[in-house]
């Protein structure tokens, strides 16, 4: 006899106990946490990101600036920081965003199919087409600089490309045996949608969504840059790292750092959807 | 298949309409016009300019005029060979630039639009020609050293941004080395640089989205079936896993052609590239109406091309699946 | 914790950083020096330009192309650019200033060797004039031309009743509306006086047209030192020497070659590699490495501008001149110059350039952050209390506005306790906002189109379309007319000072700097000396070996 019935385990806690397992997904978690509570409550610590010393300029590294000054003097640590802030609050807004919309519209539009998933995706490649900078242009004109438009902009047009995977990978499981015993079940369409057809393509959902976050800070920066984002002295690690490409050859700490935190923070949000990505799979994780 | 192509065809009519209405009223709904310019135009000349441009006509008589210009309205496709000039083959007219006022629309995209498909072209090979290995690598190799080197190098193309990347290529490559220019699109050697840059950043979609979908597959059970059945590892990838792994890198690469091969904006900018990129976005800044609406329609070209050839080729891929 | 791929990703980026480091300093190595130097500048031109046809452009990335290919009656002195005789070789001006009479050289061609007669002059301002062509400069002839202006609108309909007439062939008499005394500085310095040739321009559509193709390369025909030969759009335009220009003989180029490069950073890259002689501008960081290691390589040169804010006299708080005097005062301009700008501007206290034509402002922005403070308030803000929210607006496409911005609005918030925010606009809408007034403080800026201190002045009359601040005052608008009127240049330099002190007293705009032409030239380019204009008459330049 055996010594313990096998515990039942639905997918979400057998998913969190493999992720605990994968060490590298855990670094990348822990490493990601740190560096939003770090831009959350590190502002309070450090020195002003708008305070200018003129006479000073551009410096490297030295005890009272750690990483050094850009050319109006002010202390890259700090503006790194406050730029930290709006960096991961668009990438993790915009991309929440552009997730709970582009799958819930993927999944409905491959799953039901028809004349619905065809109206739909044609709504999806007239998104596409309109002309984006003009967008941006009218929403700030009519709406003012809030930030959270940005947010909404870019979060608009990045749910289209999620919506089209997203279909695709639901028009592929849609004609597998247990989407079919579900129906045969007598489960409602939103209920096999939802609980059933999601859960089985989250792999490349999450794949994707570890691509749109830096997409969705770059777009920030490329916005600002055109004079549509976030506003001065305020900056952003997608414009400082554009302002540190200008200066590259004279001052390389301006992108140095802005660049290594940003590609640090990409690393470890890559092992961590990799690891979710792995702990989700349920078939791979028996092998 | 072919009635479901041709079905698409007549749906892509509606829709670029709709794109060409809303980019029509969104484009005017903007403050700044054309002729606004650091340089106030007197009062005068701003009346004589309107009256050229018809800009004083009731909104709605531009919008139908500017219709009419677009609808086809002869047949001589033989026109096309001598000059690509859409106006004498088909009538349709696209009108004189308002910035460049010399030339006309079809004129601008007949010039650049073969330059960005060459740029666009040779990115996307060098993407796929590096993507697609690492990231297949990266799902055989699962969670070993092999996988997370190839990882990482894919994330590079991402976390070096173009506008990093670029310089830095021609500032190693150009500048200390001599081999190439530093920018300009003269001659073959030209293609080089911009075409490595650029390909990197799709480079590192394709490989990540590859590896992502390959893992979806390989642990299928008709996967473990080929396996049991002896079948070696090379002929499981290629043969078996091939169709179900490229699936995510197909749907993503669909709007992703369409936006490669009209131009990058900050490519065409680094390398001095006389694209269509640039146009995409100085066009709205110019408030060049005309040209703004002719890029728009030629994006939307395609993409409505492009998903139309995504979704064939999804079913294709998946023999489950049938056109609907 | 550090794993392995983020170290190698590390190493990579390190290794990719050092490389571009080692680059740095470097540049190609300089070809064999023993083969003669090709006699063909290559110029770093800024931007695609609209249009070749002179009167129908308003640019500086037109006007360095057009300058190759077109002449005017008078040219510019290459050195301080004084009015030298051109296709006219002679003038007379009537005693009242209201008549001129240009006596144009013999033999004068077309670049297809058809003559150039004063016909050609009636024909050409009369199809800048026509109302359906709609041509932007326009302006600066019907300000002044007898007729003009109503010929432009429409209300006349016969030419032949606006002030220009050709008694013969090799003559041109101008009769204007009331005196300009700078008229020959605007035919000099601008391309919109200059003869167009309308027998070629019909040959390709109806005269009063835009767009034609006549400007293209092969079909372009004009009168200055170069022709047209190549035109690839957002690439290259490539200009050959013109054997029919009545002074080749001058001429030492062979050719010019202008790249439309938008971008500074990759100018300045192209520079280095060899592949430009001149750049069209200049980015404040690399000043410093200019100056220490390439110094023949760099030229700061005046320029004929002027960065300043405009304020918005409408609306509170600068409806009152205290607390505009107060906001100008209170800005340090040498460490706005010295930190910011780099690039040896001059910082301006008077809304009137110094040196302009000989004419320097007396008025002068005096006091300190002190006297700041009081007049704030006086004004009822001691402190900076009580002020109304304050927006600046600048434009993002140019660099440093922003840094310019944030120091300002740093200096404001630190000697008057004023807190203003900072907004950026695209471009047009930015321009936009100016023009329908919907702004408090906006960035702007100005650059003379003729070298008299009457272009800066003029801005500032009630109603003028570049008076943005809508700011109006009687007396300034007397002193205007009777600049004109004023009988020699002594005398109207008295005027324009008097208007300069109301400007300073005033405040109606916040004067920053007066703008440098920075940028790189290679030490083999000879003949092109700075001049405030910015403008070189490419017959004295020349490539030394």
């Amino acid at each position: 006899m055996p010594a313990e019935i096998e515990a039942g385990n639905s997918l979400w806690s057998g998913a969190w106990h493999r992720l605990k397992q994968n060490r590298l997904a855990l670094g990348g978690g822990l490493t990601v946490i740190a560096m939003g509570l770090v831009c959350a409550i590190g502002p309070l610590f450090a020195q002003s990101y708008e305070d200018q010393n003129l006479d000073l300029g551009a410096v490297g590294p030295r005890a009272a600036h750690w990483l050094g000054t850009d050319t109006l003097g002010r202390d890259l640590f700090a503006r790194i920081l406050y730029g930290g802030r709006i960096s991961l609050m668009v990438g993790l807004v915009a991309t929440f965003v552009a997730l709970v919309i582009g799958v819930s519209y993927g999944a409905i539009a491959g799953y039901v199919g028809g004349k619905v998933d065809a109206a739909m995706m044609r709504i999806v490649d007239i998104l596409y087409a309109l002309p984006f900078t003009i967008f941006v242009i009218l929403l700030m004109v009519f709406f003012g600089r809030n930030i959270f438009l940005l947010f909404f902009a870019i979060g608009a047009v990045e749910w289209l490309t999620m919506a089209r995977i997203v279909r695709g990978q639901v028009l592929s499981i849609k004609k597998m045996e247990f989407i079919e015993a579900a129906r045969a079940l007598g489960f409602g369409r939103r209920r096999i949608i939802f609980r059933h057809v999601i859960p089985n393509v989250l792999g490349p959902i999450i794949v994707y969504t570890t691509l749109t976050i830096p997409a969705v800070m770059l777009l920030e920066a490329f916005l600002s840059f055109l004079g549509l984002g976030v506003q001065p002295p305020m900056s952003s690690w997608g414009a400082l790292i554009k302002d540190g490409a200008d200066k590259m050859e004279e001052f390389w700490w301006l992108l140095v750092f802005p660049g290594g935190i940003f590609s640090l923070t990409l690393f470890s949000l890559n092992f961590l959807g990799d690891g979710l990505r792995d702990a989700l799979d349920v078939r791979s994780a028996k092998d | 298949m072919l009635r479901y192509i041709g079905r698409r065809l007549l749906e892509a009519i509606p829709v670029m309409l709709v794109i060409i209405t809303g980019t029509f009223f969104m484009q005017r709904f903007v403050p700044g016009g054309p002729f606004t310019a650091e340089k106030a135009v007197t009062p005068e000349v701003e009346r004589n300019l309107e009256a050229y441009y018809h800009l004083n006509d009731p909104l709605w008589k531009q919008y139908v005029d500017y219709l009419w210009d677009l609808t086809p309205k002869r047949f001589h496709p033989l026109a096309l060979t001598q000059g690509f000039d859409l106006k004498e083959a088909f009538g349709i007219d696209f009108r004189p630039s308002f910035k460049y006022p010399n030339r006309t629309v079809n004129e601008i995209i007949a010039d650049k639009l073969p330059v960005s498909l060459e740029l666009g072209l040779l990115s996307l090979g060098v993407a796929l020609a590096i993507g697609l290995p690492l990231g297949i690598l990266a799902a055989v190799k699962r969670n070993s050293w092999i996988d997370y080197i190839c990882s990482s190098v894919a994330m590079t193309g991402i976390c070096v941004p173009t506008f990093v990347l670029g310089p830095i290529l021609v500032l190693v490559f150009a500048i200390h080395l001599g081999w190439f220019n530093a920018s300009g699109w003269y001659g073959p050697i030209d293609r080089v640089l911009p075409s490595l840059t650029l390909g990197s950043v799709y480079a590192a979609y394709i490989a990540r989205l590859t590896r992502g979908g390959f893992l979806e597959v390989l642990h299928q059970d008709y996967i473990r079936t080929a396996r049991a059945k002896g079948a070696s590892e090379a002929r499981v990838i290629f043969r078996h896993a091939l169709r179900g792994g490229l699936l995510p890198v197909v749907s993503f690469l669909g709007p992703a052609v369409a936006g490669i091969l009209t131009g990058s904006f900050v490519i065409e900018t680094i390398f001095q590239i006389p694209g269509l990129g640039r146009e995409f976005v100085n066009s709205a800044f110019n408030r060049d109406y005309t040209l703004i609406l002719g890029t728009v329609i030629l994006y939307a070209g395609f993409i409505i091309a492009l998903n139309l050839v995504v979704d064939v080729v999804q079913v294709w891929m998946n023999p489950k699946l049938k056109f609907e | 914790m550090m794993s392995r791929p983020c170290r190698f990703r590390a190493a990579v980026l390190a290794a990719a950083i050092g490389g571009a480091l080692l680059g740095s300093g470097c540049r190609r190595a300089p070809a064999a020096a023993a083969a003669p130097v090709r006699q063909v500048l290559r110029f770093g031109n800024s931007a695609e330009p609209q249009d070749l046809d002179p009167q129908n452009i308003q640019g500086i990335t037109e006007l360095n192309i057009v300058l190759a290919l077109f002449d005017s009656l008078v040219e510019m002195d290459p050195h301080d650019l004084h009015p030298v005789p051109g296709q006219a070789e002679s003038w007379e001006i009537s005693p009242d200033g209201l008549t001129y009479t240009f006596h144009l050289r013999p033999n004068l061609r077309w670049s297809n060797g058809e003559p150039l007669t004063a016909d050609d002059f009636i024909q050409s301002y009369r199809r800048i004039l026509t109302p359906s062509f709609a041509a932007e400069y326009a302006y600066l002839i019907y300000y002044y031309v007898q007729g003009a202006k109503e010929y432009y609108e429409g209300t006349l309909a016969d030419f032949s009743r606006v002030g220009f007439h050709a008694p013969d062939a090799r003559t041109l008499v101008v009769s204007l509306k009331q005196p300009t005394p700078f008229l020959l500085k605007i035919i000099a310095c601008h391309y919109v006086w200059d003869a167009v040739p309308v027998k070629t321009i019909a040959r390709f559509g109806p005269v009063g047209q835009k767009g034609s193709h006549w400007t293209r390369a092969g079909n372009l025909v004009g009168s200055g030192p170069f022709l047209l030969t190549e035109w690839i759009p957002n690439q290259r335009i490539v200009v050959a020497r013109n054997p029919y220009y009545w002074d080749a003989g001058q001429v030492k180029l062979d050719g010019i070659e202008f790249y439309p490069i938008d971008d500074q950073n990759v100018e300045e890259r192209m520079f280095r590699t060899g592949q430009l002689d001149l750049t069209f501008d200049f980015l404040p960081n690399k000043l410093d490495t200019y100056r220490r290691d390439h110094p023949d390589e760099l030229r700061i040169d005046p320029w004929l501008g002027i960065y300043y804010y405009n304020l918005n006299v409408t609306q509170p708080p600068f409806n009152d001149p205290r607390v505009r005097r107060a906001f100008a005062l209170a800005i340090d301009r040498e460490a706005l110059v010295k930190d910011v700008m780099r690039g040896g501007q001059v910082p301006a206290y008077a809304a009137s350039y110094p040196g302009t034509s000989g004419y320097v402002p007396r008025a002068r922005l005096a006091g300190g952050v002190a006297e700041a403070r009081r007049l704030l308030a006086e004004a009822g803000f001691p402190g900076g209390r009580g002020l109304p929210p304050i927006e600046l607006l600048y434009n993002t496409n140019v660099a440093y506005n922003r840094a310019m911005a944030e120091a300002i609005q740093a200096m404001w918030r630190q000697n008057l306790g004023a807190a203003v925010t900072l907004t950026t606009q695209e471009w047009k809408v930015y321009l936009d906002s100016m023009q329908t007034g919907h702004y408090q403080i906006a960035r702007a800026g100005w650059i003379a189109d003729y070298a008299d201190p009457h272009v800066f002045l003029e801005i500032y009359g009630t109603g003028n379309g570049n008076n943005y601040t809508r700011w109006s005052n009687p007396e300034y608008d007397r002193l205007l007319d009777r600049a004109l009127h004023a009988p020699d240049e002594a005398a109207r330099y008295e005027i324009y000072q008097q208007m300069d002190a109301i400007l300073v007293r005033e405040c109606p705009v916040i004067p920053l700097f007066y703008y440098t032409k920075t940028y790189a030239i290679s030490p083999k380019v000879q003949g092109w000396w700075p001049t405030l204009l910015d403008e070189h008459p490419y017959k004295y330049v020349y490539l030394k070996n």
